[in-house]
């Protein structure tokens, strides 16, 4: 037990030596919403958003921006880094198995995503007036199966991917169209219908999260779905996991 | 009962065959080298023998364990150091020494290990910020943490400079004399010649040699060249009918003389007899390298 805790602490602080990670994963998202913000047409009420502001529409994508850094860009590339390193490997020759380092690097994550929604949250409710999260309990479950959800497939995509290059390649492609579907390039509502549902059920399921923020329970069915996808993803890592 | 015991292993990947058939034993206290060209199944036999592969064939005890069942009492008593293994490019060596001391339930005293392997001042710098040996130092250094009985080394010194390579060797001379049986993987015939007690030539997956560095130099002939240039006229006679050499040659104003056994002491107390001074006289050995040509057919690598 000792020793995962040391091993958790040591990943975490390696965690906070990745400028790209902290900055893009943690700051980022809150940061952009806060630029986004600072434009006055953007946080007041308009008729093409619905009667709503840019910034309360935009919230869950920044939110989305930052599990999808953490998620599908930090994970897949230090995992395969560690394999391609021999670092596994190394720790195989110990009495610690390996996988408690992939374990400490999840929780890492899990941690990474929490303090950069904590403060994309606080700052949109502090600075912006967007009011926190309305249905708690809704936006916590989308939240976390959304979360899952892609922390799964990154790390199958770092359980099977040859080499950290491949993984990295892999790893932005689908990272590129979790955010495209997740509305972090193009907001939803100018995208034309057919692309905008693609946020309700492309992982890490934007729609649910802006509903729950809004106050309305999110639907169940996109939930199931990207459980589905967590738990089969999650499987399919842990089946096929190269250790070397 | 020897502390390693590797008897018949075999070992395959897919159809190619890394380990074909090899024994050997490590007594207690040992550095036991394992020595042959690349690809021979030098790593995949040690690599066996820490529980990392899984044999086809063959038996393994470690210590009295079997490194396929007795996992985790053998990763407790079994330090490894694996070729081309990292760590993390942002960790400090002082946090490595924590994490890995923090694997182990008597662990070493990470500031003494740091101390003997000369790391103390670079506590506080990163991975990639250490120099090729300090990497391999600090590797070693993680590999002895947990207090092993036994220390399986592969391929230390590999891309080092001459001088951290020394440094090295003297490092695992100090680790074996605290007590530990290492095994060490090499390619390097002067490693293998420095620090062994024994060696197993290992060549396409096959034991074709066991013996002392000594012993297996003999084997290859054993003989000695001495090259001198007498100050006078020299009659070869005087040195071909001593019973230790076995050629006289000449070559422009030098004599090149091949024998065996003290033929250093025949040659040089024949001239002295007949008040013959030799000038700019050098010996040379048959060395490993030319025993490893002859026991495997192949140059050595460099």
């Amino acid at each position: 037990m000792a020793s995962f805790v040391r091993l958790t602490l040591t990943e975490a602080r390696l965690f906070l030596r990745e400028p790209m990670s902290v900055v893009l994963g943690v700051v980022f998202p809150a940061g952009l919403l806060l630029m986004l913000g600072a434009i006055p047409i953007l946080r007041t009420p308009a008729e093409q958003f619905d009667g709503q502001r840019f910034v309360d529409l935009f919230a869950p994508s920044a939110l989305v921006l930052g599990i999808g850094v953490v998620a599908l860009q930090h994970i897949p590339n230090v995992i395969a880094g560690y394999r391609e390193q021999g670092i596994l490997r190394r720790l195989s020759t110990t009495p610690v198995h390996p996988g408690k380092l992939l374990l400490a690097q999840l929780l890492v994550a899990l941690a990474a995503v929490v303090v950069s929604a904590g403060l994309l949250i606080s700052a949109a409710w502090l600075v912006l007036d967007v009011p926190p999260p309305q249905h708690l309990l809704g936006f916590t479950v989308a939240w976390l199966v959304g979360f899952g959800a892609v922390l799964a497939i990154g790390t199958l995509i770092a359980a099977v991917a040859p080499s950290q290059r491949t993984a990295t390649g892999v790893s932005t492609l689908v990272y590129l169209v979790a955010m495209f579907a997740g509305g972090v390039f193009l907001p939803r509502f100018l995208m034309p219908k057919p692309l905008a549902q693609l946020g309700e059920i492309t992982p890490p399921g934007v729609q649910a999260l802006l509903d729950a923020w809004g106050g309305r329970a999110p639907a169940l069915l996109p939930l199931g779905i990207m459980a589905v996808i967590a738990v089969a993803a999650a499987a399919m890592a842990a089946k096929l996991f190269r250790w070397e | 009962m020897s502390t390693i015991e590797v008897r018949n292993l075999h070992k395959r990947y897919g159809a190619t065959v890394a380990v074909d058939d090899v024994s050997f034993t490590v007594e207690a206290g040992e550095i036991f080298g394992i020595l042959g060209p690349n690809g021979a199944g030098k790593t995949t036999t040690v690599e066996c023998v820490a529980g990392l592969r899984v044999p086809d064939r063959g038996e393994i005890r470690v210590l009295g364990l079997d490194p396929r069942h007795d996992r985790a009492a053998l990763r407790q008593r079994v330090g490894v150091q694996l070729q081309e293994s990292r760590l993390p490019e942002r960790l400090r060596v002082g946090e490595a020494i924590a994490l890995y001391r923090s694997f182990y339930p008597q662990p070493a005293d990470g500031d003494q290990l740091l101390e003997m392997l000369g790391l103390t001042d670079k506590r506080r710098s990163r991975y990639r910020d250490l120099s090729g040996g300090q990497k391999q130092r600090l590797s070693i250094a993680l590999a002895l943490i947990g207090r092993p009985t036994v220390a399986v080394l592969d391929e230390l010194t590999t891309g080092l400079d001459p001088q951290a390579r020394r440094e090295t060797w003297e490092l695992v001379e100090r680790v074996r004399d605290s007590g530990v049986t290492i095994i060490l993987v090499t390619h390097f015939m002067d490693e293998a010649e420095r620090l062994c007690d024994r060696v197993a030539v290992i060549d396409t997956g096959r034991v074709v040699a066991l013996d002392t560095p000594a012993g297996l130099i003999a084997r290859a002939g054993g003989q000695q060249r001495i090259r001198f240039r007498p100050a006078t006229d020299l009659d070869e006679q005087l040195l071909t009918a001593l019973p230790e050499v076995t050629e006289v040659r000449r070559s422009g104003s030098q004599v090149v003389v091949i024998g065996t056994g003290n033929v250093l002491h025949a040659v040089t107390a024949t001239l002295a007899r007949h008040h013959i001074v030799a000038h700019d006289l050098r010996i040379e050995q048959t060395s490993l390298d030319d025993a490893f040509v002859t026991l495997t057919g192949h140059q050595p690598e460099h």
